[in-house]
């Protein structure tokens, strides 16, 4: 019977067994392109791993469903509080990945079992120089990742796809392209690759160019045309899946009280 | 701030708890002082006089939806305290709010409402029902109860666009409250605030069911024009300022403001028709 376990043997086991939990899962990728930042997941469920947090805020998981939702639940909450009691424009996305970081630190040294996921929090700016992406691990470190980045277990050979070919100028149909391609050259047997379509996507996009709320998700028919490196009209980019509806242009993007002084 | 929850800075307990997706039952439990309604009052203290009132706003429905427009007086007893607040707001992308009573209180309820809408759609990934909606502002208004009692009362009014509406119910619907919590529908038009007795009386000569949106605009702005005639908490078009009513629509196509262009065609004709006919 053992009595005595070194730190280092307790913390290589713990980080040991997140690693494991979340390579067993699909691997996601998020990018900066021209229009905005567009994020892929690769999920045949209709359980999300992509949401919004904010108006200029969005999230992305991998790993354990259970545990990067309530993470989730957590920041979408956070983020309301502060722009409730502040103003929207106060929310950012790096203070909600100092709370990440805080939060997963403290659960991976802590508790007997760490998390086992990796998420991102995005943030789109004005241009794509001014877009923010972080990436945090499950034991709480944390990477400023600008342009590009990929989770999961095989997320070292996804980027390397992303890293010799991402082009933050690029359109949204090659940002889609280049993200799709990534992911498929992971996972195929004996080393193919694959080509996933639609209903092996979750793809959603932080819309630089709009006010308010930019989040909106590319599904079904949009997002089919896309991969087929169709066109769309942007016009009809605005078409969602059901849930939730794509917001109005004259969405409350303002506080009710600070709208009185236009 | 963020990191203000809690000394470490990581997120506490609460925040992590699945709890429910409703934003103001989060608050109660993790910031019950940012609720309206929860803080104490001096006992015996009427606080009505001393704080400004927002007035009258009306709701019509109309072909497409709901159209609803709230003039731009806000008073102190005898006293204008503003001439140009904003009293319709958007509350989510397919529903609209208006507030009269205490102003203070009534921004604060619409920014809550707003933020209790869209913090259920995203933890959600789905809307709330357009009674689920209606439901819930009930409860914020029944939460303001006590504050009510002593004369900082106020009362919203909820009209949208039901994406899912029940057999044989029309996709434009009203809601009107009272303080107490209590939540009516209401048919056709609906009024709220000193002047609604005036703006009610003329919609009742002129609306017909199956309004289009256009002429529902212009309705609207006539009923706030009669209720700024006969009460003096209303105020009428601003010609000199170029202040006119708020009016908003909600349809298919989601929440619209009118227009400062639009709605000045919409009010300088509604005056010019008045300078011959005072009556309307």
């Amino acid at each position: 019977m053992q009595f005595y376990a070194s730190p280092e043997q307790v913390q290589r086991d713990r980080s040991e067994y997140a690693r494991k939990g979340i390579a067993r899962g699909r691997s996601a990728v998020v990018l900066s392109y021209e229009g905005g930042i567009l994020l892929v997941a690769e999920n045949i469920t209709t359980l999300r791993k992509i949401s919004e947090i904010y108006d200029r805020i969005a999230f992305a998981a991998v790993g354990r469903y259970n545990e990067f939702e309530s993470l989730r639940r957590a920041g979408v909450r956070m983020a309301d509080t502060i722009g409730l009691t502040y103003d929207r424009r106060d929310v950012t996305g790096r203070a909600l990945a100092n709370a990440y970081t805080q939060t997963l630190g403290a659960i991976f040294s802590e508790t007997q079992k760490p998390y086992e996921v990796e998420i991102c929090i995005a943030q789109v700016g004005a241009t794509p120089e001014q877009d923010e992406l972080y990436r945090i691990m499950y034991d709480g470190s944390a990477l400023d990742e600008p342009g590009f980045m990929a989770m999961g277990g095989q997320a070292e050979a996804i980027a390397t796809v992303l890293r010799e070919r991402h082009d933050v100028n690029a359109d949204l149909n090659t940002a889609l392209g280049l993200a799709a391609e990534a992911l498929g050259s992971v996972g195929g047997e004996n080393g193919q690759t694959r080509t996933l379509g639609a209903k092996q996507l979750e793809v959603a996009v932080l819309d630089r160019r709009r006010t308010g709320r930019t989040f909106r998700r590319l599904a079904d028919a949009t997002l089919t045309t896309l991969l087929g490196h169709e066109e769309v009209a942007d016009a009809d980019l605005g078409e969602t899946d059901a849930a939730p509806p794509a917001p109005a242009d004259s969405k409350p993007t303002e506080s009710a009280a600070s709208q009185d002084t236009e | 701030m963020a990191t203000g929850f809690d000394p470490s800075g990581r997120l506490p307990d609460f925040f992590l708890n699945t709890g429910t997706s409703s934003f103001t039952q989060f608050l109660s439990a993790a910031h019950p002082e940012l609720l309206p309604g929860r803080r104490p009052l001096p006992p015996g203290l009427n606080a009505g006089d001393v704080a400004p009132h927002g007035t009258t706003i009306v709701a019509i429905a109309t072909a497409d939806g709901v159209v609803m427009a709230g003039d731009r007086r806000a008073t102190m007893g005898n006293l204008i305290a503003s001439r140009d607040i904003k009293k319709v707001h958007p509350a989510d992308a397919y529903s609209l709010i208006g507030i009269a009573g205490t102003a203070g209180i009534g921004i604060e309820l619409i920014r809550l409402f707003q933020v209790e809408l869209e913090h259920y759609e995203k933890t959600e990934g789905a809307m709330l029902s357009l009674d689920g909606k209606a439901n819930r502002l009930a409860a914020m208004v029944r939460g303001n109860l006590g504050a009510a009692m002593q004369g900082l009362a106020v009362v919203p009014l909820f009209a949208g666009f039901d994406l899912a509406p029940a057999a044989g119910v029309h996709a434009g619907r009203i809601f009107s409250f009272d303080v107490a919590g209590g939540l009516y529908e209401e048919t056709g038009y609906e009024a709220i605030g000193s002047g609604s007795l005036f703006a009610k009386s003329a919609l009742k000569k002129k609306y017909r069911a199956g309004v289009s949106t256009e002429d529902a605009i212009r309705l609207a702005v006539e009923a706030l024009y009669d209720a700024a005639d006969d009460d003096t908490a209303t105020g009428g078009p601003d010609l000199t300022r170029k202040i006119f009513p708020v009016v908003m629509t909600a349809t298919a196509n989601g929440t619209h403001r009118l227009s400062d262009e639009d709605i000045t065609a919409v009010a300088e004709q509604v005056v010019t028709g008045r300078m011959e006919n005072p009556g309307g």
